[in-house]
């Protein structure tokens, strides 16, 4: 009859049944594998490892001072210090996961909360923060990225909170127009005729139809996270040394790139994948979560 | 179309034995079952049911247009000796749109936004015939002549979004047209538009068949409109044919149980129960008053961002609920009903007095706005928009409560079962999630979440018309229950007439913004002064065949429009009691 045409809004689908979606799909599986491989390496890189990662050894280098190559006692060879890259690998991966988790998380947070209220109260207030959003996305992420790391004495959590600045405006601008959407939704209305207060209606009314995006959207943004982080090292204003992450890694050692590939190519390859494999199941995750692109599989 | 052809001629379009099934994750359901008629050169066969009869699954079969995982499985689709249901597209496409041709509901989603309609029907036109753009620009013009849009050559250049419904109906028409298919479906063709505008497209598709001897399919839900244009009916629920044959005959002895339920469903203008009890009386307080509000939308903007016109929604409108009466407001889309239900919901500001319980809505601090909320609830159009779709129903019917901090949670949750149980469910539903409901149980749930709070007034914005008839006739008469039951009083939004009728005390019909007549159920339907509520009324379809093609006046031109620059205000209507508190605008003929 008269239907009135919206997208569908889903009703709570279970935490254990978007997981068994997300088992179903194999290059999901393939992410979900690498993030459980790399996250079981930091948490436990004490027991794993044979070596520190700070520390020089002395049989770590060839006689004429040459890092040694992959194979044998250091399973990724060493450094061009004598250290263990097998060790300062397994620690980079726990330096890359907290800024993943850490950074993102907050960049999350801030994209959310400037979002919802700028889409809830439109308005003025709304206004402002959105103009606010978008000179920030104009501005070139890295160069602001630069510039604060070198305001800022550089350091693990400093990197951290850098990245969130330059990334929560993506996040921003997504929950902005979901919840501008939501808001002129009926049920809404409805809310606010039984005389709900404005709190109430975000929390309980739109932030739970926000829950997939935000999923979706933290999963994809850990990836970017993670390369801005490596970028940030390679720039040598990231995490400094000597505390190891994969991006500092390259950035130490680019200069004997040809006599020893490894040491660039390893920690490379790390980034590649573990990005890689938070996309895959961001990708998967939205297929899963989101209405609009469901049959598909 | 005026009588069944009186030689049965060979069938021109032959459907036999069609099964319709989808696909889903491997197991195969069907959707229409072993359904059988014929359809014969120049004559219009209704295809009526309800939602979920499978009568739109059965024109999209028709028009080789069933979605990726559903499928003819068995059963033949005959048109002049050729079996649509095997023909490969490649063989379907050019059949479609010159042999057989669709309308939809909805003529705003079947048009290309981004194209004139110019552009859309030579196109159309070229796609089927070797035509030059000039020849086919001609017969474009001499198509949307033939739907008797006015100034065709300047439609040509328009795009769809500035054409009314109605019209952009009329384009849709011209277009199947054109091509002067055999066979044309109409898929509820009139649904979505307005009552007195239905009647307009409807006798257009009428006369326009009588000219070119067009075989009509005409799928919907409306047993008015099956009885103003059908000559034969083929009756179906849950995918299968229940009752096939002359409009006359089904009407008049319909043999299936389910038919006979369906015509008793139907809502009739003039069948209203006899006015036993008297009015409720005029009491000193009332529980809701209007004097002179108004509602206004601005728009546009000019270079120093301040807006140049303005949308009068509501205008000068004043009227008073009386306690435990229907007061029913009337009117075709953009009448402004909706806009007075919201400014009485708080929703939308408004100017002029609205007194809820004798206090002005506009005076009240925000704490007691919020509990003028309480005497105050709303049911709207579409139930599942309406309820959150992550939350359980029976958290829904409880949240009035938390909100207005009532009641412990046990108290709580004793009130939702029990007003679960009054409104026709079970309390064992309450932990489901909406879309575990069927549309009427819905809108119960709705119902149930307006009633948590013991509202004097529920203003039900056209609360039944998203359903089906038998589970309108239900939903009625549930809150006519409830009404008898609680003391309540309702403000009773509708387009439909024939429902209105049955359900309200008084009435005011709105038009543009404003109130053209008021005054008590039997004042307003046995005697219309005003010529828009005498139009109104004349166009709701009549449940009758034997009442059929009364002359109908049609209107020339467009609706006016309710947009005016600022600081220009259109002129009120002066309201003149004719006597009995019967109220009419004073008009110009």
């Amino acid at each position: 009859m008269v239907d009135t045409a919206h997208v569908q809004l889903q009703p709570p689908i279970a935490p254990a049944s978007v997981l068994r979606r997300l088992m179903r799909r194999k290059l999901a599986l393939f992410g979900l594998a690498i993030i459980a491989v790399v996250v079981g390496a930091a948490i436990f890189a004490p027991w794993i490892v044979r070596y520190a990662p700070n520390e020089q050894l002395f049989e770590g280098l060839t006689l004429e001072g040459a890092p040694m190559p992959p194979g044998g006692e250091f399973l990724m060879g060493t450094d061009l210090l004598g250290r263990d890259l097998f060790s300062r690998m397994l620690y980079g991966a726990r330096t890359s996961l907290i800024i993943g988790i850490v950074a993102n998380g907050a960049a999350l947070t801030i994209g959310t909360l400037v979002g919802i209220t700028a889409g809830f109260l439109r308005g003025w207030v709304g206004a402002i923060l959105m103009r606010f959003t978008d000179l920030m996305m104009a501005f070139p992420a890295l160069l602001l990225a630069i510039c604060l790391a070198a305001i800022f004495r550089p350091s693990l959590w400093i990197v951290a909170m850098v990245i969130a600045l330059v990334n929560w405006v993506q996040t921003a601008r997504v929950i902005y127009t979901e919840t501008t959407s939501l808001a002129e939704r009926e049920f809404i209305a409805a809310e606010r005729t039984l005389g709900a207060s404005g709190a109430r209606i975000l929390l309980r009314h739109i932030l739970p139809h926000l829950v997939p995006t935000l999923i979706v959207w933290g999963t994809l943004g850990i990836s970017v996270t993670v390369l801005l982080e490596a970028t940030l090292s390679f720039l040598g204003v990231g995490v400094q040394p000597p505390t190891p992450s994969w991006g500092n890694i390259i950035f130490e050692n680019q200069t004997y790139f040809q006599a020893a590939p490894w040491l660039v190519f390893i920690p490379g390859a790390a980034i590649l994948l573990l990005a890689l494999a938070f996309n895959l199941v961001g990708d998967a995750l939205r297929d899963v979560l989101d209405p609009t692109q469901r049959g598909r599989d | 179309m005026i009588a069944a052809p009186e030689v049965v001629a060979a069938p021109l379009l032959s459907v036999q034995g069609l099964t319709v099934s989808v696909r889903d994750r491997g197991v195969v359901r069907p959707l229409v079952q072993d359904l059988s008629f014929d359809l014969r050169p120049g004559e219009t066969l209704a295809i009526a049911g309800e939602s979920g009869s499978g009568k739109s699954i059965t024109s999209l079969a028709l028009m080789g247009l069933l979605p990726a995982n559903v499928s003819v499985t068995s059963g033949q689709l005959l048109l002049d000796g050729t079996d649509l249901a095997r023909l490969p597209e490649a063989a379907m496409r050019p059949l479609r749109g010159a042999r057989i041709a669709m309308i939809f509901q909805e003529p705003m989603t079947s048009l290309n936004p981004v194209q004139t309609i110019g552009t859309q029907l030579t196109e159309a036109i070229r796609a089927h015939e070797p035509l030059g753009r000039a020849e086919a620009r001609a017969r474009a013009i001499e198509a949307l002549r033939q739907v008797r849009i006015s100034e065709p050559v300047r439609r040509m250049r328009q795009y769809p979004h500035e054409l009314s419904g109605g019209m952009r109906q009329r384009v849709m028409i011209a277009m199947a047209l054109a091509l002067r298919p055999a066979v044309l479906i109409a898929d509820e063709p009139t649904t979505a538009l307005d009552v007195t505008v239905q009647r307009e497209v409807l006798d257009l598709l009428r006369d326009l068949q009588a000219q070119t001897g067009t075989a009509v399919i005409l799928i919907t839900h409306d047993m008015g409109v099956v009885a103003e244009t059908a000559d034969r009916v083929v009756v179906m629920q849950a995918g299968r044919m229940v009752e096939e044959g002359p409009t006359t005959r089904i009407f008049a002895a319909p043999g299936a149980e389910y038919t006979r339920e369906l015509l008793a469903a139907v809502p009739r203008l003039g069948t209203g129960a006899e006015r036993n009890a008297p009015l409720p009386p005029e009491a000193p307080v009332p529980v809701a008053r209007l004097s002179c509000t108004s509602v206004h939308y601005d728009i546009g903007a000019n270079f120093l961002g301040r807006p140049t016109h303005r949308v009068h929604a509501a205008l000068g409108v004043s009227f008073d609920i009386r306690p435990g009466e229907t007061f029913g407001l009337v009117g075709e889309s953009g009448c402004g009903k909706s806009t007075i239900a919201k400014a009485l919901a708080g929703l939308v500001p408004h100017e002029g007095l609205i007194e809820i319980g004798g206090k002005p809505l506009s005076s009240l601090t925000a704490r007691e706005h919020k509990d003028i909320r309480r005497d105050v609830q709303m049911v709207f159009q579409d139930p599942m928009a309406a309820l959150d779709p992550r939350m359980k129903v029976g958290d829904a019917v409880e949240e009035p409560l938390v909100i207005h901090r009532i009641g412990t949670p046990a108290e709580r949750r004793a009130r939702a079962e029990d007003l679960f149980r009054r409104v026709g469910l079970t309390p064992d539903q309450m932990s489901r999630y909406p879309h575990e409901f069927s549309g009427g149980q819905r809108q119960r749930i709705c119902i149930a979440r307006a009633l948590a709070l013991r509202p004097k007034l529920i203003i039900c914005d056209e609360s039944v018309s998203a359903l089906d008839v038998s589970v309108q006739a239900k939903v009625l008469a549930l809150l006519q229950e409830l009404k008898t039951g609680l003391g309540m009083s309702y403000l009773f939004i509708s387009h439909d007439m024939a429902v209105v009728e049955n359900v309200v005390d008084r009435l005011a019909v709105m038009y543009l913004g404003q109130i053209v007549e008021m005054g008590t159920r039997d004042q307003l339907f046995g005697n219309p002064q005003h010529p828009y509520t005498q139009r109104l009324l004349d166009a709701v379809p009549i449940p009758d065949p034997a009442r059929r093609s009364r002359s109908y006046l049609r209107p020339t031109g467009e609706i006016p429009s309710p947009l005016r620059p600022i600081g220009e205000s259109p002129p009120p209507a002066e309201l003149i009691d004719t006597g009995g508190g019967h109220l009419v605008a004073r008009y110009s003929d």
